[in-house]
């Protein structure tokens, strides 16, 4: 007990003359309460074609439009592709931080897609810790191509694929993140006589950040021939592939990149990519997405203190 | 339980006493003719030491939120780089004598050196401080260069966020509790 009592005393003592650094080790020894939540695990709401655990702030509206333009083997007469492409228009919404909704109209296979995408865990250190970033999506596609005799619709219930992801990322560092996006996707009518209603796929992506607005992404959807002993797909459809870039500019997000995709919604991309890298079927394409903002406070003036 | 008097008594005698908060409130104001971006951060911690009046403060850039989802975001990202440099550090003496027994207004000058974005800068404030009640109350405005601690805008949208951006602070402190 004297032991105890004289080192205490000894210690005080010491730091009797008190001084400015004393201070600052006071200061670091303060728990702070702040949660450090992982701010962009990637610039948009989207790595490539598939979407990403991000989502829209409140009461933003992002307007994405994007490009896929033709096949580059298609040769000069197509200008390598850039003659024709495939567009899809969307309106994306903030409802909360974590909530969104969105619709978009795809020029491919003429669909018209609605989906709500929920984030559900944020990735986190300090007073909470949390390792990853978890965002579920939901999806519904509607073809609302012509019915023909090689793929008739009888009713409106055929013409819808069901999208479920659950999204998983983690930023390792200020740099690089890395995402698993394990997909459901459920056809209704399943267009092609090989394919079974129900696939499912494992997209892996990333992003490296190269500049502060400028990164490098890869994305890579692989979905099995069969699944649990049955034929998930056509053999003649492919695993896709795309490489990227992304810029962004304040409330601007340029994403410029190569794929084998023609789609641009996971029905498309996932179940229908027919493009193959090593045959030139690559097409190049890009998704610029703007960011409104519909809050009311913007514009006041801060009045705190 | 003796060891803990004596502690008491000698944090006393030596130190005066620390007074602390960790809910200090700090915002900042960007005004141009095109957008004014605003941020609160209740966060803040600072502690004084009332024998000599140094006072150090911690204000973790996390603890900053914008009324927009993409402009905390950009302010983390592109501007402070909140993964390398996640807290702003001042270190400073207060000028002045003040007695902090007693209950008053006086008028301030903090001299010290603030740490933010990787720059260190001497700087020195104008403030106010308040006792009433046990409590001490320190608030003051300054502005800060951006420049200053390079923090770099891109041209494109210069004209959206201002050179200097004005910062207001709040701190209620009272004792720390040893």
């Amino acid at each position: 007990m004297l032991k105890r009592l004289f080192v205490i005393g000894m210690i005080l003592t010491s730091s009797a003359a008190f001084a400015q650094n004393d201070l600052l080790k006071e200061l670091d020894q303060v728990q702070d309460s702040v949660v450090n939540y992982s701010a962009a695990t990637f610039k948009g709401t989207r790595i490539i074609n598939g979407h990403s655990v991000e989502t829209v702030g409140k009461n933003n509206l992002d307007f994405i439009i994007s490009h896929r333009f033709g096949a580059v083997n298609s040769g000069a007469q197509n200008f390598f592709g850039l003659d024709e492409s495939q567009i899809r228009l969307a309106l994306e919404y903030g409802l909360t931080d974590r909530l969104m909704i969105g619709v978009g109209r795809s020029s491919y296979q003429k669909t018209l897609d609605f989906f709500a995408k929920y984030r559900l865990l944020k990735q986190s250190t300090g007073a909470r810790n949390m390792p990853v970033s978890v965002t579920l999506f939901a999806s519904d596609a509607h073809n609302s191509t012509t019915s023909s005799t090689e793929l008739p619709f009888y009713t409106i219930m055929q013409r819808q694929t069901y999208t479920f992801q659950a999204l998983i990322a983690r930023k390792f560092n200020d740099k690089l993140s890395l995402q698993l996006s394990p997909t459901v996707i459920h056809r209704n009518l399943a267009e092609n006589q090989i394919d079974a209603n129900t696939i499912y796929s494992l997209g892996m992506g990333g992003r490296y950040k190269l500049t502060k607005r400028t990164s490098f992404n890869v994305e890579y959807w692989y979905t099995p021939k069969t699944f649990a002993g049955t034929t998930q797909r056509d053999p003649r459809f492919t695993n896709t592939l795309s490489l990227g870039f992304d810029i962004e500019t304040g409330g601007h997000v340029f994403q410029l990149h190569l794929t084998n995709s023609r789609g641009m919604i996971e029905k498309q991309f996932i179940g229908q990519t027919t493009g193959k890298w090593n045959n030139g079927d690559i097409f190049y394409g890009f998704n610029i997405s703007r960011t409104f903002s519909f809050d009311k406070n913007r514009k006041r003036k801060s009045n705190a203190y | 339980m003796l060891a803990l008097m004596i502690s008491q008594l000698l944090v006393i005698t030596c130190f005066g006493q620390l007074y602390m908060t960790k809910t200090g409130q700090s915002s900042f104001f960007s005004e141009t003719p095109l957008e004014n971006i605003a941020a609160v951060n209740n966060q803040v911690i600072v502690i004084l030491n009332t024998a000599n009046g140094e006072i150090a403060i911690k204000m973790p850039q996390r603890g900053f939120h914008f009324p927009n989802k993409l402009m905390e975001e950009h302010f983390n990202e592109n501007y402070m780089e909140t993964e390398k440099y996640p807290s702003a550090v001042f270190a400073g003496k207060i000028k002045e004598s003040v007695d902090y027994s007693k209950d008053g207004n006086y008028a301030v000058n903090v001299d010290g050196i603030l740490d933010m974005h990787g720059v260190k800068q001497n700087r020195s404030f104008k403030g106010q401080i308040t006792i009433a009640g046990g409590q001490i109350t320190l608030t003051s405005a300054f502005d800060i260069k951006l420049t200053d601690h390079k923090i770099e805008v891109p041209t494109l949208v210069l004209a959206k966020i201002a050179e200097s951006i004005a910062v207001k602070n709040k701190f209620v402190l009272t004792p720390k509790k040893a």
